[in-house]
Parts: C-alpha cells; structure tokens; sequence
C-alpha cells in the first residue's frame, strides 16, 4: 500500500515535525522505497516467535532504593531557553 | 602513522616522561587537522589534565593509560563540554554530566584532546550529514571516511592520536575503521555502560574504541568496561584475563557464503587472502550459515528509527538545545524539530514514527523483533560450530564524497555486513587487512560470540603487525 502524502502530514504531526510541502513529498516517497523494501520481513514464518526485548536476557533490573546526589537543580536548567528559578518555562497551555 | 602507541606512551609516563609529550604533539595535530575530522580542541582542559597525571603518577600511582591523548565521538557527554552529536538542535548544549566511558578513561589516565565530526546523531555511513559538514578520510581526502563515528576513525588513522571513542548501533565504528584502515571493535552489548551517550538505538548502540592496533584497543576497552549503576543495561560479567599464547592456533572460524557475494573485487580477494593467512596460522575454516541475516537491514532500521524516533521526542526545545521562536508549545515543538533536525534525522524520525504507530506496531516493529530473534539463534547455532565467524565489514573501499547521499536504500543497503552484530548483541572487530589498487583500506570483521570481546582482540592482534 503506497504511503499517501496525507498519512506523511499524520506522521508529521506525530512526530512533532512542521515540515514543508516539499519535505512532505519527499518524505512520501523516500518512506515508500524503505517500508517497500522492508516488506519482504513478511515472507518470513514467524510463528510462536518471542520477540527480542533485550539481547542479554536482563529483566527488571532494579536499582539500589538508596539516595543519590542528582543533578542539581540550577544544572538542569542550564541548557533551557527559558527557565525561571525553579522551573522551565513555556508558553501557557491551559486556558482559564 | 609512526607515532607512538597508546601502551607506549602509558609506559613511559607511568615510567616518568611527562604526560604534557603525546598530550601536546595530539593537541598540536588536532589543531592541523585538514580532514574536519576534528570539531573541537580542549587545549586547555588537556593540559590540566596531563599535569593531573603526572601529579598522580610522582605520587605513586600507575596508571594502565597514563598520558595517552584521546579522541571522542561528540555524541559523548563530557562535563562542561559541548556535546552536539553533529545537530543543529544540540547546538550550545554544554553536557551537565561525563558519560562513564569518558570518566573510567580519565580515572585510567587518558586524557580527551578533543571531540570529533560524526553523522548528525550517528544516522549515516559516510559522515556527511554532520552539521558540520563531512569529515574526510585522511589516504584520500576526496573520498568519506565512512561513518557515523567517521571523525574518530579518520583522526586515528591519521595519526592525530592513539585512540578514540565511537559509538556503534550498526556499524558506525567497524565501518569507518574499515575505511580509514583502523581498528575498531564494537563491544558485546552491555560491556560497556551507554550512561552519557547520546541514545540512538537503546537497544542496540554500543561505545567503543578505534586504535591502530588491537592491544591498544584492549587496552581502552578494559579501562571503561563493566557494569555500571547508572545504565541498567550494562553487563555484570567480568573481562577475562588476556589470552596467553596462539589466538589463532586450533581456532575454529566460521564463514558465510553468502558474504561473499557483492563484494568490490578487492575486498573478495582480500576475504581470501585472509582466510589463507587464518590457516597458515594454524586456525580451522568452517562454513557457518545465518539464514536470516538477509533480513537484517529491515528489521534493523525497523527497531533503530522505532528507538530512534522515541529517544528524540527528548528534543523539543523546552530543556535544553534549539528552540524556535513560537506562540503556543505546540508550535515551539513543531518548529524546533523541524529547524533543529537535519534530512536524514528527519527520515529516520518519520521512519521510527511510522513502524510505531497505531495499526502498524505488529507488522512492522513486533515483527522485526521476533525476526531478531531468528537473528540471535543463527548466531547461537553457529557459534556452536565455530569459535567466530570472518567476513567483509563493507562491501566496498571508501567512496566518493557525495556518491550515496541522494539514495537513502542504497547508503542504508551499505551497512549490510555490520548490522546483524548489533541486533544479536555480539562483539565484532574491524581489522585493517589490505589495500585496493587505489591505496584504499579494506578492513575485515571477526564477530564472536556474547561477552567473546578479549578473544576476538587476540584473534585481531594475531591478525594485524605490532
């Protein structure tokens, strides 16, 4: 099924990407090729397969409940934009 | 090319000579650098730290690197460093921790030099989609040096310094060693702690050191290896001791018909030049088959953009890198990415979006999934037969600058040999072999089986001249 520049404007917006009409065409057509190719996954028989989670075997790994110094807090938000004190800061999201 | 190695420089700080030596000539050489392999000098920050070892070692101590220059991949944080991994929308971040790879080799004694040229967010194979712009490979600066980690291939092989650090999620050190004629091992999944990587692939990316020779790059794999309680998925097993004797002798290793088909002539002759020089070395050749690696450039850019595109949802300029001007979060999200990401993390980003979303997770992401399963049980049965497994790393030598960019299949289609390591987990080695008839390096790959990492290095050093 060939991936429509509509269903690449869905993805866009899930990804939180503004592209342009001319990424969207692009998008379309380079998206088409690679799942096109990565079609062939379905020749395969994978019945009753458990998918891989992680290569090692490990689950659940659980840390230690003991404190730690983190990272402080003017440190954190030495790399935002905006910040205030305490807090990064962000156009207002809910309306009154 | 005929500077000192890195366990020669250690041994002579540990033995005296000042650290400020290599530390100053790797300094003076990334300063020189002509390949833009380079994307940052820490002049200062080096040279405290030189004195820092030489401090430590008249105060008795003996460092296993002491003094030895390093290069590192700029997708590796390091404290109060830029860390950008090569993308507009990490400009001006300045990494508030150091990764513990950096940490340990500093703990050994290295000392970082300077950050080098990678693949925006290590999505390439040529280093060209850097923001940057592309790194050259130094024997012929018209050509890449492969990629993602192609800075710190280059500056190795270039002599710049000893050692370097890359990151591998599916060939980005084993291909640009190839290319450039280093060594360059991707550790077992786990060996080493991912904590201050910049994450590509969680699931299948993998620090890990380029050198000219195999000794050194133990040397550095030792030094940063182990578990570590800030990456939950780093590995408790121990490094086992360096092999004495023969690594080759009485080997078993395993090779694959299928890898030899699509070779550059070169490279299928320097494939069998080394199978010869593996028997005369007293090593057994055993056909081994891994009937689902054809699968492999599917499922692996199926899970690396489904990892990817969810890593990256980090980025959207509220806590740190670009943010756009914009009236509403929506917008500022929108806008960031889109200004901050380049083509290639665009494509892999709606790639990883799409194999992730509703109606399409099973086909596409659970599915490449189980078929990394089958993946890992070839693995498993062949390394039943044999000790590891010999193939090409690329297909090809270092190509032109520009050659493949316009074509995503083709550069994607590139990484055939390397990927199936990263989603079974296993080591893999790259080991300058031979030249084309243009003086390019041909690398080939030994992959072992998990945690197999020390042996495949003495296979490699058995491989390759002191």
């Amino acid at each position: 099924m060939p991936i429509s520049e509509q269903h690449v404007r869905h993805l866009a917006h899930l990804a939180r990407l503004d592209l342009s009409d001319a990424e969207i065409a692009s998008h379309a057509h380079d998206l088409d090729a690679i799942v096109g190719y990565m079609e062939q996954l379905t020749t395969v028989d994978t019945t009753g397969i458990d998918p891989v989670a992680n290569v090692a075997g490990l689950i659940n790994v659980m840390r230690a409940d003991t404190p730690t110094a983190l990272l402080p807090t003017a440190v954190a938000l030495g790399n935002a934009t905006s910040h205030s004190d305490h807090a990064f800061l962000v156009p207002k999201v809910v309306e009154r | 090319m005929s500077r000192p190695t890195a366990l020669a420089i250690a041994a002579a700080v540990n033995a005296g000579s000042s650290a400020r030596v290599a530390v100053e000539a790797s300094l003076a050489a990334c300063e020189a650098d002509t390949l833009n392999a380079v994307i940052r000098v820490h002049r200062d920050r080096a040279l405290a730290a030189a004195d820092a070892v030489d401090a430590r070692i008249r105060a008795g101590e003996r460092l296993p690197l002491a003094g030895v220059p390093i290069a590192v991949k700029d997708n590796i944080c390091i404290t109060g460093l830029p860390a950008t991994a090569c993308s507009r929308i990490l400009k001006g971040y300045i990494a508030p921790y150091t990764a513990t790879a950096v940490a340990r080799l500093e703990a050994a004694g290295c000392v970082v030099v300077a950050q080098t040229n990678m693949d925006e967010l290590a999505f390439g194979s040529s280093n060209e989609t850097s923001c940057y712009g592309p790194a050259r490979n130094p024997v012929d600066p018209t050509r890449v040096p492969g990629g993602s980690s192609g800075g710190s291939a280059a500056v190795v092989a270039a002599g710049y310094v000893p050692v370097s650090l890359g990151s591998d999620t599916g060939g980005s050190i084993r291909q640009p060693a190839s290319l450039c004629g280093s060594v360059g091992l991707k550790p077992t999944y786990g060996r080493v702690s991912r904590y201050g990587l910049i994450a590509y692939g969680s699931s299948l990316d993998q620090i890990g050191p380029f050198a000219n020779n195999a000794a050194d790059a133990e040397a550095v794999l030792r030094a940063m290896a182990g578990a570590d309680p800030l990456d939950s998925t780093s590995a408790a097993q121990q490094m086992e001791p360096t092999p004495a004797g023969d690594a080759l002798r009485g080997a078993r290793i395993g090779w694959v018909e299928a890898h030899t088909e699509g070779l550059q002539a070169e490279v299928r002759a320097a494939l069998d030049a080394t199978k010869a020089r593996l028997q005369a070395a007293g090593a057994t050749l055993v056909p081994v088959t891994l009937p689902h690696e054809r699968f492999a450039v599917s499922a692996y850019y199926i899970i690396g953009t489904g990892e990817a595109s969810s890593n990256l949802s980090r980025m959207d300029g509220i806590r740190f890198g670009h943010r756009a001007e914009a009236a509403d979060l929506r917008q500022i999200y929108g806008k960031s990415r889109a200004e901050g990401f380049g083509a290639e993390a665009k494509r892999r980003i709606m790639l990883g979006t799409y194999v992730l979303s509703t109606g399409y997770y099973d086909a596409y992401y659970k599915k490449a999934q189980q078929v990394r399963r089958l993946i890992c049980q070839d693995y498993e049965q062949a390394f039943t037969t044999c000790d590891a497994i010999l193939g090409p790393v690329s297909p090809t030598t270092a190509f032109k600058l520009g050659e493949k960019l316009s074509d995503p299949l083709q550069m994607y289609l590139s990484d055939i040999f390397t990927i199936a390591t990263n989603l079974a987990g296993v080591p893999g080695i790259s080991i300058p072999v031979a030249q084309d008839a243009q003086g390019l390096p041909i690398g080939m790959q030994l992959q072992g089986p998990m945690f197999s990492d020390v042996r495949l290095l003495a296979m490699a050093r058995a491989l390759t001249p002191q």
